[in-house]
């Protein structure tokens, strides 16, 4: 296709830009989706920060109820996850197409890995009685029902964030067979790296939160 | 040539059924009118809860409505009005619709993500409505779902919480689509202080989207959370701290005020260089006050509590920063009167509504300023002084701009001109039915008549009995306006491109304008607002070169 121009009073030719193909918007579209990702998982830090000034000793108690090893665990995993996403995104660049396709599909695993882990845990929690509403966590101390009421609000959307990543790494792999992702064409490759870095960076903050403050 | 009511694109190819046509339209033009039919749809809506309001407070007493259905009544005007009306308002009918076409460019940045905002839309509006008919009857927490009111009442708020969540979803992906599109897709040669002002707004506003809307996003998520699984975050028996509630949904709330507002002042910003056949005065101050209000007015929402318990330092702070939101709002006042000094200002329908809706929020936002000072805020909190404050700066001001601004664009989105007699007297009934309407609440939330409560004492009468005067006056006005539209639809003459002799490049183009706007991209390299002895300075032949 050939590049529009538009014409200056001098008859200079410019380019015009067009919403097709945009790369550069497609791009700052997606950074612009996240600042709104992080607004909303801001303010629930900002939530938990105010509750951790108040009632910092029964955070303390109740994060040590915790189980370091899974959650540290699934910290490793996603570290790994993103690694082997960005990897991928830089082998389908270099037209790798096949080394690419492997990457991402080891990364949709290993996000799979990470909500099984996350159900145990919840499953442990919920299975002593520990679960927002129940008459145990209700009987406890303040901090501990807000403890425990962040931590399943958080972990749970972070849980539905990857359960996301699963979905939209299903799409990269189908845009990859369909030729939707090309060498020469990887934007929605790029942006979906972008978001499974994000989910990555956002636990990256919930584990020592909720996990290491017990320690 | 054919306009976008002929042809157009859809999610879907083509697609044969019109009706189909519209709704998988991926044209923004449609998409802005499609916003346009059910948002105003929904304003008279709300504007009949208000008249049954102002009715049943005719005279002291109860009159035909409960309690309890006056409750619901107030929330179902207030959400209304405020989550499906006037936030998403001006953005998603004008904005979509204008936008690309003052920037020079075909569409917006992402065609079909606008489409899924209407959608989302469609979504909210279906569930925020359904209490109506489910039976439980609709919320009555006021918009503004105080916790912990709103995690006991019996009332459905559930809906209603999840329709405004679905909303603000929608709101953050029409502003980042306009961040995008203004950024990406403005002609060669548009640099960003060459653009419209009415761009400027919708700049500012989108940015406002894009970053507040999360905050109450989530926030209404966790009542949500409340009352479906009892999470306790608000809920101040298991610990969590209703304030803190306030505090981020006002973090959101109070700057969608001026993401309200905004918009409407980009259209005051287009209509008076039209009328007055002159270069705006101060097109950079205009600007740049434009992104120094949605910058400040992120950091004023304390003043919605000061008599929420806070301390007295935060107090002052917040009051010092809310005084800190008049100075660019004075300083694009003052330019658009220096604009029309001395120029020769032509009072048509669409100019009397922007004299109008500048004079109205003038009052508004003055009397903003006593309610931003801590002691009169102690005094007048949540009386009917309140009221009229905030419907004098958005329905005075936003609202007003916003008809205006149908005015001024009406020949541009339907190629007719509608009747001007008709359009002046249907202003003059607003204007006069506002300020019966309004006035008489200062005075009454002065002496201390509460807002919000179902009933008043014997010495108020008069002054609610001059307002359901003026309640009907306005009324009639707006009904006025439909009809004049439709009059203009049905028999209006051909306007032509350019009817008002305005400057910016949508008047460069057919009325309506055809399916991909411009034929050919202009090059862009002159101010927005320049005329020649009351002509445009910049015309262009039919291929978009410059002939003057």
């Amino acid at each position: 296709m050939q590049q529009e121009m538009a014409y200056d009073a001098q008859g200079q030719p410019h380019p015009v830009a067009d919403f097709h193909d945009d790369y550069g918007g497609a791009k700052l579209g997606f950074w612009v989706f996240l600042m709104t990702e992080a607004m909303m998982f801001g303010t629930l830090f900002l939530l938990f920060a105010i509750y951790f000034y108040r009632h910092t000793e029964s955070y303390v108690a109740s994060s040590g109820h915790l189980d370091v090893w899974l959650g540290g665990t699934n910290t490793v995993i996603l570290l790994v996850s993103t690694y082997t996403m960005g990897l991928g995104t830089m082998m389908l660049r270099r037209g790798r197409v096949r080394a690419a396709v492997l990457l991402v599909g080891a990364t949709t695993l290993m996000a799979l890995i990470f909500l099984g882990i996350k159900a145990v845990e919840w499953n442990m929690e919920i299975s002593r009685g520990i679960y927002p509403g129940s008459g145990v966590l209700d009987a406890l101390d303040r901090g501990e029902i807000l403890f425990f009421g962040l931590y399943f609000v958080m972990t749970g959307l972070h849980g539905l964030h990857v359960i996301a990543g699963v979905a939209l790494m299903s799409w990269v792999l189908l845009l990859i067979r369909s030729g939707g992702i090309r060498p020469e064409h990887t934007i929605a490759m790029k942006n979906v790296t972008l978001y499974w870095d994000f989910v990555h960076l956002v636990w990256i903050v919930l584990f020592p939160l909720f996990y290491m403050i017990g320690v | 040539m054919p306009s976008f009511y002929h042809e157009t694109h859809t999610l879907f190819g083509h697609l044969r059924n019109p009706v189909l046509q519209w709704i998988f339209s991926i044209d923004h033009k449609r998409i802005g009118l499609m916003y346009m039919a059910v948002m105003f749809t929904l304003f008279f809506m709300a504007v009949g809860a208000a008249l049954t309001m102002r009715a049943e407070l005719f005279a002291p007493g109860a009159q035909f409505l409960e309690p309890q259905t006056y409750n619901e009544l107030f929330t179902f005007h207030g959400v209304t009005m405020i989550f499906l009306f006037i936030v998403p308002g001006i953005p998603a009918t004008l904005g979509n619709f204008m936008l690309p076409l003052m920037l020079g460019a075909r569409d917006v940045s992402f065609p079909r993500l606008n489409l899924l905002s209407w959608w989302l839309y469609i979504l909210g509006v279906i569930l925020g409505l359904s209490s109506l008919v489910t039976g439980q009857g609709f919320a009555d927490t006021g918009w503004t779902f105080y916790a912990p009111y709103s995690i006991r009442t019996d009332a459905h708020v559930l809906s209603t919480l999840t329709a405004a969540f679905i909303l603000g979803l929608s709101s953050i992906l029409t502003g980042l689509n306009f961040v995008v599109t203004i950024h990406r897709l403005r002609a060669p040669g548009m640099n960003f202080f060459k653009m419209p002002l009415f761009i400027w707004g919708l700049y500012a506003t989108a940015w406002i989207q894009v970053l507040a809307t999360p905050v109450v996003g989530i926030t209404l998520l966790l009542v949500i959370l409340e009352r479906t699984l009892g999470v306790g975050i608000f809920d101040p028996t298991k610990g969590g701290d209703p304030v803190l509630f306030e505090h981020l949904f006002w973090i959101y709330s109070h700057p969608a005020v001026y993401l309200m507002i905004l918009p409407g002042f980009g259209i005051v910003s287009e209509v008076l260089p039209a009328f007055t056949r002159r270069t705006i005065f101060g097109y950079h101050a205009i600007a740049i006050s434009s992104a120094s209000i949605a910058g400040i007015g992120y950091l004023v929402w304390g003043h919605h509590m000061f008599t929420s318990g806070m301390s007295d330092l935060a107090r002052i702070i917040f009051s010092f920063l809310t005084f800190l939101v008049a100075v660019p709002t004075g300083v694009k006042i003052f330019d658009w009167v220096a604009t029309m000094y001395k120029g020769s200002i032509i009072l048509s329908t669409p100019m009397l509504w922007i004299l109008g809706s500048i004079i109205n929020f003038t009052v508004g936002g003055l009397t903003g300023l006593t309610l931003g000072a801590i002691g009169p805020d102690i005094h007048l909190h949540d009386t009917y002084y309140v009221v009229a404050h905030f419907h004098y700066t958005i329905l005075g001001g936003v609202i007003f701009m916003f008809i205006g601004g149908l005015h001024y664009w009406y020949p541009k989105i339907t190629g007719k001109l509608y009747d001007e007699g008709l359009g002046r007297i249907a202003f003059g009934l607003a204007f006069v039915g506002f300020n019966t309407l309004w006035f008489p609440m200062f005075l009454a939330g002065f002496l201390g008549n509460p807002r919000r409560y179902f009933d008043y004492l014997p010495d108020f009468t008069v002054y609610h009995q001059i307002s359901g005067i003026g309640a009907l006056l306005i009324a009639s006005g707006l009904v006025m306006i439909v009809y004049t539209f439709y009059r203009g639809l049905r028999s209006g003459r051909e306007a032509g491109p350019n009817p008002w002799n305005a400057t910016t490049l949508e008047w460069h183009i057919p009325s309506p304008p055809p399916l991909e706007n411009f034929a050919k991209i202009p090059y862009v390299d002159f101010e927005p607002y320049e005329y020649d002895a009351g002509e445009p300075l910049v015309q262009f032949d039919e291929n978009f070169r410059r002939i003057r």
